[in-house]
């Protein structure tokens, strides 16, 4: 279960897409959010959609499940083309696909383990022993059988967190998406949560999405990773590729450089004329 | 020309936030959960809407009956008449008070915590959540709750009415001394169970209908803010008031109106 995932395997043998995207133009008002984006996710892998805040990475993974739709573009996952499901064979999609929210998203009238039994008891007619054993082996998988009778109210936010990532591997899915999941964690969440996403991987073979903007976690775990910056993929690849890009765009985002392709500075009017300073031009 | 402008594009925002609560709600009529597993979700969802609102359905009941009693008394005794303060009282809270009165306090207490309970778990992204899990958020969060509001309005306004005409009683014949007989026996004369009763129930039924599809709906589509749903929460409480005593005046000029 600790082992870890060798990315270097990708180039040599590349698994078939689990999801395409190929041209997906995507707007929210006046705002494009994406302009021609393509990208394959290869099946079995751990992928990392990383990028600045506010680039849209999570507004992919919705485009991805189908809670929104793309103003052009097709999207498919596992062959099936996401816009184009009616809403019974989305919601069945659906079913094979698990979703890890920034937040975690726990129903908080349940108590962990109704939490974890929710998807469970919708979607099967287990009995209610075999539930209870299902919804264990979940939870302890994630290290927290002992917090069951817990309410969500009463969880660290790693807690929640692992919790959420218990209830989205309830009905053991094909496809797992992680929204911002190292945001705002201590170092142990961190860590935690890091060594969930590998062995999950590992264990299951599933899928992995993972979106966020932690370069170092997600590149320790990833397969592949692509840098989505102003509608666009600017810089896709192994992580060792992703490192020695040419795109200076990349390499500051990956390096954390405060200035350069992406300015410091929001765009203002001249400084002049804000502080009335005769020739101040910025 | 911009006030043209902002005129037109209030009027398509309007209409646009018709068209998606007329969606909404075919989705959550539709969308009734099956009886194996929508029964508990329908059952919780009446006792947090309908029996928790009953403590306040049942004071307020009483204490506006008692209002009624002694104005009703101070009234018809000018005339002599304060025998009929039954009758006036039962007419009173049968036909509009009830139904009004009951519809107003739903809002305020169960129409604005559906919205806001909704709301917060839009913000939350609990609903999100569910669609990812393949759950309908309409058929799982939404229908229970609509059709919870939708069966407690008509329950909650006989009570009232029953308990405001024992309000009543209390204060016109224990304490002010109007004969019992004539109290209870005007009333069972005046009173017609068709066009007083069950015009005030169908009152009740169509302000239930629209109070819990405001507060629904005002929960689904609020802006997933703390600002959206303070906004939403307050919008539940305004349309659903405004709305309640506008449908009173039409369905009280069709059933009542005698042109």
């Amino acid at each position: 279960m600790n082992e870890k995932t060798d990315p270097s395997s990708l180039s040599e043998s590349y698994p078939e897409p689990h999801i395409e995207l190929t041209d997906v133009v995507f707007s929210r008002g006046d705002r494009r959010i994406f302009d021609g984006v393509s990208l394959k996710i290869p099946r079995g892998r751990i992928t990392a959609i990383m990028g600045p805040s506010g680039t849209g990475k999570t507004t992919l993974l919705r485009l991805i499940g189908g809670q929104l739709k793309p103003d052009s573009g097709t999207i498919t996952v596992a062959g099936a083309s996401v816009p184009e499901l009616g809403r019974k064979a989305l919601y069945r999609l659906r079913k094979t696909m698990g979703m890890l929210f920034q937040s975690g998203a726990l129903f908080t009238d349940l108590t962990v383990f109704e939490n974890v039994a929710f998807p469970i008891r919708v979607h099967t007619q287990l009995p209610e022993d075999m539930v209870r054993d299902i919804v264990l082996m979940k939870l302890e998988a994630v290290g927290l059988r002992g917090a069951r009778d817990l309410m969500p109210a009463q969880l660290s936010g790693g807690m929640t967190r692992r919790v959420a990532l218990a209830r989205s591997i309830a009905l053991d899915p094909e496809l797992i998406m992680y929204d911002e999941p190292f945001a705002g964690q201590d170092p142990i969440a961190m860590g935690v949560l890091v060594k969930l996403i590998r062995e999950l991987n590992h264990a299951m073979g599933m899928t992995s999405v993972l979106v966020s903007h932690d370069v170092p976690e997600c590149l320790s775990i990833c397969h592949y990773a692509c840098i989505v910056s102003d509608g666009q993929i600017i810089g896709d690849g192994t992580p060792d590729e992703l490192r020695n890009h040419p795109s200076e765009k990349v390499q500051q985002f990956l390096k954390g450089h405060p200035d350069g392709p992406v300015p410091f500075h929001y765009p203002a009017v001249n400084a002049d004329r804000d502080w009335g300073i005769a020739g101040g031009d910025r | 020309m911009q006030w043209l402008a902002d005129l037109g594009r209030q009027g398509r925002e309007l209409v646009e936030s018709l068209g998606r609560s007329s969606q909404f709600l075919y989705g959550s009529i539709v969308g009734a959960p099956d009886f194996r597993s929508g029964f508990p979700l329908l059952m919780k969802q009446l006792y947090f809407i309908g029996v928790l609102s009953l403590a306040i359905i049942v004071v307020s009941g009483l204490f506006i009956g008692m209002v009624l009693g002694l104005q009703g008394y101070t009234i018809l005794s000018d005339y002599g008449s304060e025998s009929a303060i039954g009758q006036m009282i039962a007419l009173t809270l049968v036909r509009e008070l009830g139904p009004v009165v009951t519809a107003l306090l739903f809002a305020g207490r169960a129409g604005s915590a559906l919205t806001a309970e909704i709301g917060l778990m839009k913000a939350t992204e609990q609903l999100s959540s569910m669609e990812m899990m393949g759950v309908d958020p309409l058929r799982r969060v939404i229908a229970p709750r609509f059709w919870a509001g939708f069966l407690a309005m008509p329950v909650l306004a006989v009570i009232f009415s029953v308990v405001g005409i024992w309000g009543g009683m209390l204060v016109g014949v224990e304490w002010l001394g109007v004969f019992e007989g004539s109290f209870w026996g005007n009333m069972q004369s005046s009173v017609s169970f068709t066009s007083d009763v069950l015009n005030g129930v169908i009152k009740s039924v169509v302000f239930g209908f629209v109070c819990t599809w405001i507060a629904v709906f005002q929960g689904y589509d609020c802006v997933p803010t703390s600002a959206g749903i303070s906004s939403a929460t307050t919008k539940t409480v305004v349309f659903s008031s405004l709305a309640v005593l506008g449908l009173d005046f039409v369905l009280t000029a069709v059933m009542f109106g005698d042109f």
